[in-house]
């Protein structure tokens, strides 16, 4: 008797002490998040010494894989065939597995393979070097093309013999890393059009943030299509997130007349990203979220260098992550193009009128400059007029594109 | 999200017009009852047959060509296309030089830079300021190789009416003996718009598109004078007396030619009705706001007049206005916020970055190319909504100016 399962390996969360508990139910959550739209509903997930398996009777394995391999936390995923712990059905099992893996190779080419057996429970009465050596030899037997190789193998059959069952499996595939999202609390990503705040929100989520987005929008001074992109990056990202991501949308118009109205030209960007926080700020007190996460980045604009950062950051008490800090513009577009934004983001719809930009921008704005320029602004006012006119989406991967 | 409007102005008929009521009736009723295809045999095909003589009837009829000269297409890029390759490919041994002006559809300059890849010559003539191309300028230009001039009857951006009369007979006269280069005409935008009585003597090849005035999109046409030979652009079941192979759009030719019957009925109040809407806009938008300049030729065309053909003059559905300090496609949405749709440029280019390839070739400059907005009527269009149009832009391009001149 054999059964497919998936075997689901993870990293930092077993090193968490005496958190390790609260870590684990968080990441089973998240995988049966990823799992939840499934038409049999979600398959059984256990917990067995130090990684879980998954039932893969109703499920494919490559659907599976595609699904978890977004969950943070997940380290490896190997879909192996669970068997009595007998010599016989390891031999069978092996041979059946790395069948399927040859088939990853053309059909006349020579195939260099090893067995890398473990024996966890000693009751077993061959032990790991014997297993390697028995069932190595039982599959050259059986497939003329392999030749062993221990130092450069192509496929490495691995076996495990555990107390509560033994395994077979030749194919591995690596998860994100990172920690569960959630598992390090809640933030609010500032999510614009371009490539690099969904890369940012996706750093956050690695290292187990759950987030909720927000999207400024300035209709009629960009088009509908500005936000529909941002809609759509949301939805790019929100498999990341757990299955779902929360998008608020708040009208940022009236605010951008405000400024261009009342204060110097030169400070408009930097005025626009301070009430921008505040404006995040204001919506993380009403959602329960303890930071912001931006794309900012430094030195890539005039906004962006440390004297602007440090004026626009110090428009909110909350603490301000900003992940890109240490990646180049060609490292954030691959991480973009590797998560699935960089197509969305690339669309030729601006989210920041350049009516806006201004000729000249500030580059080493002081903070004193910028209070005295807002002091002509009825910030709270607009802050609180932007808050309660927000939409709220809910956006998964699963629903139909707009 | 723009806030709903009860009265909205759409101004935007060179991209697309709403299907008239009676082309939909055609197409639906060309999808239900009549579904048959052309090429069976029996009395369902004989019926869709028909259906596609009769549209065939009414396009040769727009052109006073033979309906034999008609072929139907999927709309005026395919037209273009098949025009062009068509041409070139069915005499590959006569000629490697091609004219075309610096002013046409994607679909043409597109294929022209094709052709220099397969190695071609083509030349792109510049318009003049008003963005009519000068027929002595083509005359200038033509080799003893040349083998096709392809020219735009309407521009679609600025409206302007290139003089393909007087193209064709210096091209003529240019070889009073030996085959003359074939004239194709993009005349898209010329389509129940202006009078196109004459085109079939001139032109070998000219095309249309169904959208633009009232029928379905997907659906259009390519006049090909007889004996001109083409090599068709698909292999198949030899449709369309072998030029256009696949089985024939019924629904999409059904509508189109009842919206180009339509169109050609009403032409004359269109010329007299659009074309005073036309001027009344330029004398409103010119006088009311300040630093506004028109781009291409103020004067409407009107066929009544004597020297007509002398002067620069534009179709009566289209007009190109730059408003410096309000940028083409800021003002577009605040136009859109008033329930007022207009274009920047050309729709299919307008999502590219940069400024018109049109504006640019006629010499605007930059800073007016960038706050360019196209404005475009149809069978739709009444003096109510330009009046709208006329007080939302006001408006729009006084908002826009204090945010961009302080």
């Amino acid at each position: 008797m054999s059964k497919s399962v998936l075997l689901i390996k993870f990293g930092e969360i077993g090193l968490k002490g005496g958190n390790r508990r609260f870590f684990e139910r968080l990441l089973i959550d998240r995988l049966k998040g990823a799992l939840a739209d499934l038409p049999g509903g979600v398959p059984w997930i256990q917990r067995v010494s130090g990684r879980f398996l998954l039932d893969l009777s109703s499920i494919p394995a490559g659907e599976a894989v595609g699904r978890l391999s977004r969950v943070f936390g997940v380290v490896g995923l190997s879909p192996a065939l669970q068997v009595e712990a007998d010599l016989d059905s390891l031999a069978a099992a092996s041979r059946q597995v790395l069948g399927e893996a040859l088939n990853d190779f053309p059909a006349d080419h020579a195939v260099r393979f090893r067995v890398a057996a473990r024996r966890a429970d000693k009751r077993f009465p061959v032990n790991s070097m014997e297993l390697n050596q028995v069932l190595g030899a039982d599959l050259l037997r059986s497939e003329p093309r392999l030749r062993v190789d221990l130092h450069r193998p192509e496929i490495t059959v691995e076996v495990e013999v555990r107390e509560e069952g033994a395994y077979a499996y030749a194919r591995s595939y690596r998860g994100p890393g990172g920690l569960p999202v959630g598992s390090s609390g809640k933030a609010i990503l500032l999510l614009s059009g371009g490539i690099d705040s969904p890369a940012a929100g996706w750093m956050g989520l690695k290292r187990g943030l759950e987030l909720e987005a927000v999207h400024f929008q300035s209709f009629p001074f960009t088009s509908e299509r500005a936000q529909e992109k941002a809609v759509d990056l949301a939805r790019a990202l929100s498999p990341w997130a757990g299955g779902s991501l929360t998008l608020h949308l708040l009208p940022f118009t009236e605010t951008q007349r405000a400024i261009r109205n009342a204060c110097p030209e030169e400070l408009g960007v930097t005025l626009m990203r301070r009430m921008m926080f505040r404006m995040a700020q204001a919506l993380a007190g009403r959602v329960n979220a303890h930071a912001l996460v931006t794309g900012e980045n430094l030195g890539q604009v005039a906004s962006q260098t440390l004297a602007s950062l440090s004026v626009i950051g110090r428009a909110t008490d909350l603490l301000v992550l900003r992940p890109l800090v240490g990646l180049d513009k060609t490292e954030i577009i691959d991480l973009a193009r590797k998560i699935g934004t960089f197509d969305i983001s690339a669309r030729p719809y601006p989210d920041c009128c350049s009516l806006f930009l201004p000729r000249h921008p500030a580059t080493r704005p002081t903070l004193a400059g910028v209070e005295r320029a807002e002091s002509r602004l009825n910030y709270s006012d607009l802050v609180e007029g932007a808050l309660a006119g927000r939409e709220t989406l809910q956006l998964t991967s699963a629903a139909p594109p707009s | 999200m723009p806030p709903e409007r009860r009265s909205e102005a759409y101004l935007d008929h060179a991209a697309t017009s709403p299907v008239r009521p009676e082309a939909l009736e055609a197409v639906r009723q060309a999808m239900s009852a009549d579904f048959g295809n052309p090429s069976s045999l029996h009395r369902k095909g004989v019926a869709a047959e028909r259906i596609v003589a009769r549209a065939r009837e009414v396009l040769a009829g727009a052109i006073h060509a033979d309906p034999k000269e008609i072929v139907f297409t999927s709309g005026g890029t395919e037209s273009n296309n098949l025009a062009i390759k068509g041409v070139l490919r069915g005499l590959p041994r006569r000629g490697k030089h091609v004219v075309t002006t610096a002013i046409e559809h994607p679909s043409v300059l597109a294929v022209a830079a094709e052709l220099e890849s397969e190695g071609y010559r083509v030349t792109r003539l510049a318009p003049g300021p008003q963005g009519v191309v000068r027929a002595a300028d083509i005359r200038r230009h033509l080799a003893p190789d040349t083998v096709l001039v392809s020219i735009m009857l309407v521009n679609n951006e600025v409206g302007s009416i290139q003089p393909v009369e007087e193209v064709a007979r210096t091209l003529t006269e240019a070889r009073p003996s030996g085959p003359r280069p074939f004239l194709h005409v993009d005349a898209v935008q010329a389509l129940g718009r202006i009078p196109l009585d004459g085109l079939c003597r001139h032109a070998d090849l000219a095309s249309f598109s169904g959208h633009k005035l009232g029928g379905p999109k997907g659906v259009g046409a390519l006049f090909v004078r007889s004996g001109v030979v083409l090599r068709p652009l698909l292999a198949g079941g030899g449709q369309e007396s072998g030029r256009r192979s696949g089985t024939e759009n019924v629904p999409g030719i059904a509508g189109m030619g009842l919206a180009v019957d339509l169109a050609l009925a009403e032409l004359p109040a269109t010329l007299r009705t659009m074309g005073e809407l036309r001027g009344h806009l330029i004398k409103e938008v010119l006088s009311s706001i300040a630093d506004a300049r028109l781009n291409g030729p103020p004067w409407t065309i009107d066929p009544g007049l004597p020297g007509e053909a002398d002067r620069p003059s534009a179709a009566p559905h289209i007009v190109n206005f730059s408003f410096p300090g309000a940028p083409g496609e800021v003002l577009l949405h605040c136009l859109e916020a008033e329930g007022v749709y207009v274009a920047t440029g050309a729709a299919c280019s307008s999502h590219k970055r940069g400024p018109s390839h049109v504006l640019e070739a006629m010499g605007v400059e930059p800073g007016m190319a960038d706050s360019s907005i196209r404005v475009s009527l149809g069978w739709t269009t009444t003096a109510g909504e330009i009046d709208h149009f006329l007080s939302a832009l006001v408006g729009a391009v006084a908002d826009l100016r204090k945010f961009t001149r302080r």
